[in-house]
């Protein structure tokens, strides 16, 4: 016969083993309050050769019980099944042998397992494949945009007016203060960045014509299509993904009516052109902003300032920052749009489509920005 | 008679002006399973809202034990809390977390039990449930029927006195729903258990019921009480048609 102990605070095991049966004598407080006992002493006794064939449960001086008991004698049951070993429970109390039937009524289902490959190779060839998918569906999803837009242009497109105007007013008068505040700060660093260098010369005067290219042709819409895509992109990957999960895109789409069409035309269509009026307000700011360094910090005066500033800025500059603008405002919509409608089933999912949608969203502006400047660069512009 | 497990006391239920439900009178026995119905919209949801701590009421109070819920402060609420878990109509099931996880988070943060206690607890209850083999799997992955199961084991994680249940039975399919109803009948008879039942599924209220309630949104009070099997004499026309499906 051998014996080995288990006990927390309160919960008493003791194990003992005559002949061929294992007995588990239970003393205390079984309670989820005073903690469970280990099952390990139960293993090791189980363990021993010769095998056991029955395992018997014996509550000797049980003081208090409720799921601890049970848990206790579920898991230990368990080990005893796993190794074919019989289980006596008839001496527990009524209410936690009921509770034991019930918990072993229904067998636990067997998941097959899936063999995990951890080659560098097969990671990397599973990444790859990803990668592909994604860019599959990216390119479907760019295809069923560009087919609403065409339906768009002969008068088919099916949306509705008022969703239009909503996102109309959530890309445009919704974003003024933020992008006042942004754009005025950037012209305002910018200003202070170029009158470091350009006093050393003499040519503080300057800094208007380097606040008012910079700004109109480059860090306007830069900094306008990165707020936006932080605010309005992830507004609508997370408007989309939880329509998404509440099955409110499915039942679109039963109904005849294209997603795409529906939802993300108009956001689209909105973020686009009311982009170009954002840029176009934030150029204003960024040259005031610039100013205000100018005459406040730089002693230039006011009209002195502003004369630089209109002999600097050609027409060229401001169109082409307005011309990117719209370039991100269907790169940013289009992004949202995408991981919202794109995300997957539970909550978790629209969070990760929103952080999805703001981070790419921020990065295919720069990317657009990019290529833009190579463009113009090319054409001497 | 024994003090009531749970007592609704002159329960008025209202959001701003607007009066859900008023003058609740009822007592709940312990172990008892006691049903909560009435038409759509008469306030069944809003009234066990109220009875778990959810919404406050615009008068009146619930009793548990004779403590009454709203009369105390935060504290003493939180402390009534524990005494009870709840299925929620849609299983509210957390779905980031993994079944066991769901189970075992009100486990180890309430019980403070370690991260083992508390995966073997929540084995157990799931086990329990009929969902042994799926701990490892989030509630997107499994069937409606499975995640009010699951529900139910995270209802039950703390082994509380008493387990309120919104609508157990919307959305499952009826093998599903008898399935239910019997571990329901189950737990109470190994646990007894007290359970509140927010329901207006006619096989669960006559299946289950020991004792109901039926609140009337026209009238916007509870207009009859009783054995489901007695409801269904009962003097009110609404509460009879109700009970046996037929047209007012």
């Amino acid at each position: 016969m051998s014996l080995s102990t288990a006990t927390t605070n309160a919960a008493g095991c003791e194990v003992r083993r005559e002949a061929g049966v294992v007995r588990v004598r239970l003393s205390g407080r079984f309670t989820l309050s005073a903690g469970l006992p280990s099952v390990d002493a139960v293993a090791r006794e189980l363990e021993q050769a010769p095998p056991a064939v029955r395992l018997v449960f014996e509550p000797a001086s049980l003081e208090a019980w409720d799921s601890a008991l049970v848990s206790f004698v579920f898991s230990a049951a368990g080990l005893a099944a796993a190794r074919g070993v019989a289980v006596d429970t008839t001496a527990l109390p009524e209410g936690a042998r009921r509770l034991l039937d019930l918990s072993l009524a229904v067998p636990a289902r067997v998941m097959p397992q899936t063999p995990v490959d951890d080659a560098l190779t097969a990671r990397v060839g599973e990444v790859a494949l990803r990668a592909w998918r994604t860019a599959g569906d990216a390119l479907e999803f760019l295809g069923e945009a560009v087919l609403a837009l065409g339906a768009l242009l002969r008068g088919r497109a099916r949306f509705r007016h008022v969703d239009l105007m909503h996102a109309f007013e959530s890309a445009g008068v919704g974003a003024l203060g933020i992008v006042a505040l942004i754009n005025l700060l950037i012209g305002a660093v910018l200003a202070f960045v170029g009158a470091v260098q350009l006093q050393q010369f003499g040519a503080s005067i300057y800094v208007a014509n380097l606040v008012a290219i910079g700004v109109t042709r480059e860090l306007g819409p830069l900094m306008t299509g990165i707020v936006m895509a932080g605010r309005t992109g992830a507004s609508f990957a997370a408007v989309l993904g939880t329509m998404t999960v509440n099955e409110e895109v499915d039942a679109l789409r039963t109904m005849g009516l294209k997603p795409v069409e529906f939802l993300v035309l108009p956001r689209t269509l909105a973020t686009s052109l009311m982009l170009p009026a954002l840029v176009a307000y934030a150029d204003l700011l960024g040259i005031l902003g610039g100013t205000f360094v100018g005459v406040a910090v730089l002693d230039l005066g006011t009209l002195e300032y502003l004369r630089a500033t209109q002999s600097s800025l050609a027409l060229r500059h401001v169109v082409i920052g307005l011309v990117k603008s719209v370039a991100f405002g269907v790169v940013i919509a289009l992004t949202g749009c995408y991981y919202g409608i794109r995300c997957g089933r539970s909550a978790a999912a629209v969070g990760q489509a929103t952080t999805r949608a703001v981070v790419m969203g921020i990065v295919f502006v720069v990317v657009v920005d990019a290529v833009f400047t190579v463009l113009l660069h090319l054409l001497h512009l | 008679m024994s003090e009531p497990h749970i007592e609704v006391r002159d329960l008025t239920m209202a959001f701003g002006p607007v009066v859900v439900q008023e003058r609740l009178d009822f007592q709940i026995q312990r172990g008892e399973i006691f049903v909560i119905m009435g038409d759509s919209g008469c306030g069944k949801s809003t009234l066990m809202r109220h009875m778990i701590g959810l919404n406050r009421p615009a008068r009146g109070d619930v009793l548990y034990d004779g403590e009454p819920l709203w009369e105390g402060d935060e504290d003493a609420r939180e402390r009534i809390k524990e005494r009870f878990g709840v299925l929620y109509q849609n299983a509210a099931l957390w779905s980031s977390m993994t079944l066991e996880e769901n189970v075992s988070l009100p486990l180890a943060e309430r019980k403070r039990l370690g991260a083992a206690e508390a995966r073997d607890v929540a084995r157990l209850k799931l086990a329990l449930v009929g969902l042994a083999g799926f701990e490892d799997h989030y509630p997107a992955e499994i069937s409606g029927g499975m995640r009010k199961r699951a529900g139910l084991a995270r209802a039950m994680a703390l082994d509380p006195e008493i387990l309120y249940f919104d609508e157990p039975s919307a959305g499952l399919d009826p093998l599903s729903s008898r399935r239910l109803d019997d571990l329901i009948l189950e737990i109470r008879a190994s646990s007894g258990t007290t359970i509140v039942l927010v329901t207006h599924e006619l096989p669960s209220i006559f299946e289950l019921g020991d004792n109901a309630v039926f609140l009337d949104a026209e009238r916007k009070t509870m207009i009859a009480r009783g054995r489901p099997e007695e409801l269904k004499r009962s003097d009110e026309p609404k509460v009879r048609a109700f009970l046996e499906r037929g047209r007012l």
